[in-house]
C-alpha cells in the first residue's frame, strides 16, 4: 500500500466520515504527516512509427513535468533505470522497478499517422505487480500532442491521488511591458504551465481581471478602450469580443460568469458609490444586487450558483461577505485582523480564497465558506487575485515586487501552502483566471 | 482669499512637477488611450505664462489633489486647489474636464477602482458646488493602474492617491 501523506490539504478534503473517492493499492493519500513525494519512473515512450521519435520524447517530458510541477511526484532519472522498453508491449519485470524504488512505473507508446497523433499507455503499481487501471490511448492532430501529454497526465494523477487533474486546462492573464508608470497591458491565454501563449488583444489600452466562462469559449474583461472602464466579452475561438451595454456616466468592472454561464455579476460605479449588479450575458436584464454607500466589488459566484461572496468596506475596512445570489441580506464571513479582498469560491464549493492586507503585507489564503479555519499561504510585498485550479487543489495568483522597478510575475501554491513556485509566461504577467478543465 | 496659503499650494504643486514625469493621462500621453474620447483632442498645451493655457491651469492652477490612504475626503489644501480650478473653469468656459481618480499600490485591483471612483467623485462634486455645471464633468478612475511616482515608499503612495482634473476643449455633454 502507497501512501503519501499530505498533511493540511487531509483536513480541508477530507471531512469527517467521508471516505476517499477510491482505494487502490497505489495511492497518494491525505492525512496528516510531511509530504514524501511518490516516486514514479517514465521511461521514453516508446516511437511506434518511425517518424514519431521527438515527439515521443516531448509527449514523456511534458507527462513528467506536468507530475514532478505538483509536488507530489519525484521522477527517478531515465538513467537509473535497468529495464528498457523496445516496445509497447513489453513485459514489465517489476524487480527490476522495484531495485530503484519506483512505486508507479508508467509506459507509453506513440504513433504518428496522416497529421494525428495516437498516445497509448499503461500504469502499473510497482510493489504490487499489477497495473493500475485499463491501459488507455489518446489521438489528436499533431499541433496538439501536449493536451495529449496533460491527458494522459492527467489520468495518471486522477488513478493515484482519486481526484480529478488540472493539467489539461488553460489560463487567461495580463500581459504587462513597459514601465511602471505607464505599463501597457494585453490579454493573452496559455497552457495551465506557460506553454502556447497567445495574446488575444493589443497593448492600445489598459485591460484588467480576465475571467473564463465555466465552459471557457469565452472570457469577460474590463477594458479602458473607450476612455472609461466597462466590460467586454470575448469569444476566445475566433478572437472577437464586444462592449456589454452599460448606462453612460457610470463605470462597469469586476465581472464573472455564474456557474450557469447564463449571467454575469460585476461592480457598477454610479456618483462615486459601487454596487454589484448582474445581467443576462446578452446584456439584458441588469439587476441591482446591493445597495449600500460602500464600496461593493469582487463578487465570485457559489459553484451551484446559489450565493455570491464578495468583498465590501461597509464595516469600515474591505471585508468579505456573502449573500444570496439575487440579492439579499449579506453575511460577513472574515472577522481577522487586516483588510479582505477578492473572495474566489473554490471549485469544490468548501473554500474561499482571498488576499489579505495586514501589518504591510500581503497574503493569499484559505478560509471555509463560514469563515472559519482561515489560512494564509503565502506572504509578499504585493500578493493578490487568487483564482483556483478546476479541481480545486492549486491556486494561481499575481505577486508584484515593490520598487520603481517592480513587475508582476505568476505564482502558483497549493491549499496546503507547499509547492510555491513562479508560472512561466516568457514576460510580466498579473490578473491569471484558471479555465476548467478542458473537454 | 489670502494670498501667502496659495503661493505655498503652488510651489507644493511645482515642486512635485519638478520631481517626476507628471505623464497626463488623458492628456496626450498616447499611452492611455490615444484614439479615445479623451485623447490628445488636438489641443495646444500653450505656454505656462499664458494663463489661458491648459500648461497653466494644470502647472500654476494645480490640476491635481492628494488624498490620505483609503480616504476620498478632501482636505483644507484640496479645497483651495479646487476653488481655483473652479474660478478658472468658469472664466474658460470652452473648456471641459474629466476627472481622473488614482489609488497607491497598497490595494488590490478592483477595490482601487472603486476608491479612484470615490475621490474623482468628490472632486467633482466640490467643482459643482463652486459652480461648475455638472454637464461640463466627468469622472473615471485609473485605480492604481497609473502611479506618477514610482517608488513603494508613502513619499510615493502620498502622490500617487490623487484625483487629476485633465481639462480639454469642448463644451461638454
Amino acid at each position: 500500500m502507497l501512501r503519501i501523506a499530505l498533511a493540511a490539504l487531509a483536513a480541508l478534503m477530507i471531512g469527517p466520515g467521508v471516505a476517499l473517492a477510491q482505494q487502490g493499492p497505489l495511492r497518494i493519500e491525505i492525512t496528516d504527516g510531511v509530504i514524501e513525494p511518490l516516486p514514479f519512473a517514465l521511461p521514453g515512450f516508446v516511437a511506434e512509427t518511425g517518424d514519431a521519435g521527438q515527439m515521443a520524447a516531448d509527449i514523456t517530458q511534458v507527462i513528467a513535468s506536468d507530475l514532478t510541477g505538483t509536488g507530489l511526484f519525484r521522477e527517478i532519472p531515465q538513467s537509473a533505470h535497468i529495464q528498457r522498453f523496445s516496445a509497447f508491449e513489453t513485459p514489465v519485470s517489476y524487480p527490476d522497478w522495484q531495485a530503484i524504488n519506483a512505486q508507479a512505473l508508467i509506459v507509453g507508446g506513440v504513433s504518428m499517422a496522416g497529421g494525428k497523433v495516437v498516445v497509448k499507455f499503461r500504469l502499473f503499481d510497482v510493489y504490487s505487480g499489477q497495473q493500475l487501471g485499463e491501459g488507455q490511448q489518446l489521438a489528436a492532430s499533431s499541433g496538439s500532442w501536449r493536451r495529449l501529454a496533460h491527458k494522459v497526465a492527467d489520468v495518471i494523477y486522477s488513478r493515484i491521488t482519486g481526484e480529478s487533474g488540472y493539467f489539461d486546462s488553460r489560463v487567461v492573464f495580463v500581459s504587462e511591458t513597459g514601465p511602471k508608470n505607464a505599463r501597457l497591458k494585453r490579454l493573452a491565454v496559455m497552457d495551465y504551465d506557460g506553454a502556447n501563449v497567445q495574446y488575444l488583444t493589443d497593448s492600445s489600452t489598459i485591460v484588467l481581471a480576465p475571467r473564463f466562462s465555466p465552459t471557457g469559449d469565452r472570457v469577460l474583461y474590463t477594458t479602458f478602450e473607450t476612455g472609461f472602464p466597462r466590460i467586454k466579452m470575448l469569444n476566445v475561438g475566433n478572437v472577437s469580443a464586444q462592449l456589454l451595454p452599460e448606462t453612460p456616466g457610470t463605470m462597469t468592472f469586476a465581472p464573472r460568469f455564474s456557474p450557469d454561464g447564463g449571467s454575469i455579476v460585476y461592480s457598477l460605479e454610479q456618483g462615486g458609490n459601487t454596487d454589484l449588479w448582474k445581467m443576462g450575458v446578452n446584456g439584458g436584464g441588469a439587476t441591482r444586487l446591493t445597495n449600500s454607500p460602500a464600496i461593493e466589488t469582487a463578487p465570485s459566484y457559489s459553484p451551484d450558483g446559489s450565493r455570491i461572496v464578495f468583498e465590501s468596506d461597509r464595516s469600515g475596512t474591505q471585508q468579505l461577505y456573502i449573500m444570496p445570489a439575487g440579492g439579499g441580506e449579506p453575511t460577513r464571513i472574515s472577522f481577522g485582523e487586516g483588510r479582505y479582498g477578492t473572495p474566489v469560491w473554490s471549485p469544490r464549493g468548501d473554500l474561499i480564497a482571498f488576499t489579505k492586507q495586514h501589518a504591510g503585507r500581503f497574503h493569499i489564503g484559505v478560509m471555509r465558506t463560514d469563515g472559519s479555519e482561515e489560512r494564509l499561504l503565502t506572504a509578499s510585498f504585493l500578493d493578490e487575485g487568487p483564482t483556483w485550479s478546476p479541481n480545486g487543489r492549486v491556486i494561481m495568483f499575481t505577486r508584484e515586487s515593490s520598487g520603481a522597478g517592480g513587475s508582476a510575475q505568476l505564482y502558483s501554491v497549493d491549499i496546503s501552502g507547499r509547492n510555491l513556485k513562479a508560472v512561466t509566461t516568457g514576460g510580466a504577467a498579473s490578473d491569471p483566471a484558471w479555465s476548467p478543465l478542458l473537454p | 482669499m489670502t494670498f501667502a496659503p496659495k503661493a505655498m499650494i503652488l510651489l507644493a504643486v511645482l515642486g512635485l512637477a519638478a520631481c517626476n514625469n507628471p505623464d497626463k493621462y488623458g492628456a496626450g500621453s498616447g499611452v492611455v488611450d490615444p484614439g479615445g474620447a479623451y485623447g490628445d483632442g488636438g489641443i495646444s498645451q500653450g505656454s505656462i505664462s499664458d494663463p489661458n493655457s491648459p500648461a497653466y491651469f494644470s502647472a500654476t492652477v494645480g490640476d491635481k489633489v492628494l488624498f490620505a490612504v483609503d480616504q476620498s475626503t478632501l482636505s483644507p489644501e484640496a479645497r483651495t486647489t479646487l476653488s481655483g480650478q473652479a474660478q478658472w473653469l468658469a472664466s474658460h468656459p470652452q473648456y471641459s474636464a474629466i476627472v481622473e481618480g488614482h489609488a497607491d499600490e497598497q490595494g488590490t485591483r478592483e477595490y482601487n477602482l472603486a476608491l479612484g471612483a470615490r475621490r474623482a467623485n468628490s472632486v467633482q462634486e466640490y467643482l459643482i458646488s463652486q459652480g461648475v455645471a455638472g454637464n461640463r464633468l466627468r469622472t473615471v478612475s485609473y485605480g492604481k493602474e497609473r502611479p506618477l511616482a514610482v517608488c513603494s515608499t508613502e513619499d510615493c503612495y502620498a502622490q500617487n492617491r490623487r484625483a487629476v482634473t485633465v481639462i480639454s476643449l469642448g463644451a461638454g455633454s
